[in-house]
């Protein structure tokens, strides 16, 4: 019987030849990752082991990007324990404000995370790297804090659920639209402690950033973790980012190895969904929700702020203006993006639009800052979750979409479908 | 009565219970004895302030869905609630419970027939939830004894501190 990629790759850091799903293996990490909320738990939790020293310094990082550029004096407080905690046991990845980004953007673009490796990070998703062939997986404080100790973590080896995804979708449509289509199939639980296997023809011709996205909303599904191949694209991305490419070993699949269970979807002409509250899963096409009147659309987050993201949301505002009804506010997932943005002029048009364009930060997402909802408002955001409360107050109403949708309502004012704004912009 | 038990009341929920209405993020920079002022504040205002030592979460399939945010379950603890009973948990909530110390016990769907307020006994040894109020008992999983090891030593951080102790 042959290995699926999770069991092949929890075998290789778990010192075994073989594992099979349900085992539990004790496993070493390739890198660990913690932010302003989780690491300051998981910081607490360390000093309480008695522990003197990280198990090793070049293998943990911290990313404040949460409540950052702090908003209170309790989250600088929080920024200033990581921050303290990294100097003090020297730690090679510790980036300040300025200098990265939101974590899941951030990683995979410094080359961090590579095709074959384990990560367990200190926010659920962490998954997102699942994009690149990297078991990825979000974990709490508490288990942070003892593998910053031993570099170790206990895991139960998951099930493997197969997706594939066959066929063209809409030009509108992309990696969000994808995810949200799985979710709407499978629901918020439909892929409990197991991993998301992804791949099919619609995979294979999607983006690198668009498999980011998809990965990272595998824990929408309750998925522990997603997985797509590292083919030549994922290996291209990484050329140039990674430090040595020719070491990576991608993982595989085996022929014959044993899916829980094998899913087959055709997406051929998809058209744009979105995710209505207060669910992920809560799926419906564009066309059935417009006429849905908007006080705020965001598009940013660890789920759809890379450049392609900007880009394509960028083609539907060139020269059009935001609705004066509703605030639009563009947040670019990384100070890399940021750059590339302004270097491409996309920034101007965003402006000229009238977003407000930020420095990378998680802030709206979670409802930190810099776009708190008030009651009864809505949001549209490119966003991964539109809980009760998500993004403010327990009675505003958050919707999920992917940037062209979002950028396409930031000019109506409403929940509109791209075509009516650019019916001409190219796929 | 043993360690593993406790006889008190419930509080019902549905399915999907996110980590957002446990605890909402504009809560995590406060200290952590602060948390249970917060708990579900926003879902269920009277629970922070009614909630009793030893009372019992009762909830649907997909209990703690969402963030990694170990405040969640923490939270919960410090609020004095020790057993959370679902249909079925999210995997990392599920996991930061056991860390913390906290039992997160998937139960039969007879879990559905506990009315707010009925009073439960819960033996997890035995993987038995007993409704004293209602006269019925419920299936429980009953936890690998490793997890119990952990939970009992009140979480994996005292766990992995007795090892190292003991030098295991």
């Amino acid at each position: 019987m042959g290995m699926t990629m999770a069991e092949k790759i929890l075998a290789k850091h778990a010192g075994k030849d073989k594992v099979k799903a349900g085992d539990f293996v004790f496993a070493e990490v390739d890198l660990l990752l913690a932010n302003d909320i989780t690491g300051v738990l998981a910081i607490q939790e360390f000093e309480k082991l008695g522990a003197e020293n990280v198990f090793d310094k070049d293998k943990i990082t911290f990313i404040p990007d949460h409540f950052t550029p702090n908003k209170d004096i309790l989250s600088a407080k929080q920024a200033k324990t990581l921050r303290e905690f990294s100097r003090k046991h020297d730690l090679t990845h510790y980036y300040e404000v300025g200098r990265c980004g939101v974590e899941h953007v951030f990683l995979p673009e410094q080359g961090m995370v590579k095709p074959g490796d384990l990560v367990v990070g200190g926010d659920s998703h962490t998954c997102t790297y699942g994009g690149l062939g990297v078991f990825a997986t979000g974990m709490g404080s508490t288990d942070l804090a003892c593998a910053m100790a031993t570099g170790r973590v206990w895991l139960k080896v998951p099930e493997t659920l197969r997706f594939n995804m066959e066929g063209t979708p809409s030009k509108w449509a992309g990696g969000k639209d994808l995810i949200l289509y799985i979710l709407g199939q499978i629901g918020v639980d439909g892929a409990r402690y197991k991993v998301m296997e992804i791949g099919g023809s619609a995979i294979e011709s999607l983006s690198v950033e668009g498999r980011l996205t998809m990965a990272n909303m595998a824990i929408e599904g309750g998925g522990k973790t997603a997985l797509f191949k590292a083919d030549d694209k994922a290996m291209e991305y990484l050329d140039g980012r990674v430090d040595n490419i020719n070491e990576i070993e991608p993982v595989f699949s085996d022929k014959g190895c044993e899916y829980e269970k094998t899913y087959n979807y055709n997406v051929e002409g998809l058209e744009p969904l979105v995710a209505l509250p207060h669910l992920p899963s809560n799926v419906k096409p564009v066309d059935e929700v417009e006429e849905t009147v908007l006080d705020q659309v965001v598009i940013g987050s660890c789920t759809n702020g890379r450049i392609e993201d900007l880009r394509e949301a960028h083609q539907i505002i060139k020269g059009e203006k935001a609705d004066p009804n509703l605030r639009f506010i563009v947040i670019p997932g990384s100070q890399e993006v940021y750059k590339q943005a302004l270097e491409e002029g996309l920034i101007a048009d965003f402006i000229d639009a009238g977003a407000a364009f930020s420095t990378p930060t998680c802030g709206p997402c979670l409802g930190g800052h810099m776009g708190v909802l008030a009651p009864g408002e809505k949001a549209l955001v490119t966003f991964n979750r539109n809980f009760i409360g998500r993004m403010g107050d327990p009675e505003s109403l958050v919707y999920l979409s992917n940037p062209q949708v979002a950028a396409a309502s930031a000019i109506t004012g409403k929940i509109s479908h791209p075509r009516e704004v650019k019916p001409h912009v190219k796929g | 009565m043993s360690k593993d038990r406790t006889n008190n009341r419930a509080w019902t929920f549905g399915n999907d219970i996110d980590t957002d209405v446990i605890i909402a993020a504009r809560y995590l920079s406060v200290e952590r004895e602060e948390l249970k002022k917060y708990v579900f504040c926003d879902y269920r205002p009277e629970f922070p302030r009614d909630v009793k030592e030893g009372d019992v979460i009762v909830a649907g399939r997909n209990f703690g869905c969402g963030s990694s945010r170990e405040h969640a379950p923490l939270a919960i603890k410090e609020a004095g609630v020790k057993y959370v009973l679902a249909k079925s948990f999210a995997r990392i909530f599920y996991r930061n419970a056991v860390n913390l110390g906290i039992y997160a016990v998937e139960c039969s769907d007879k879990l559905d027939d506990v009315e707010e307020g009925d009073e439960l006994e819960v033996n997890i040894r035995e993987g038995k939830v007993y409704n004293k109020t209602k006269d019925f008992e419920i299936e429980a999983t009953s936890y690998p004894p490793f997890m119990l090891e952990i939970v009992e030593a009140g979480g994996l951080v005292p766990y992995t501190r007795e090892r190292i102790l003991k030098n295991e």
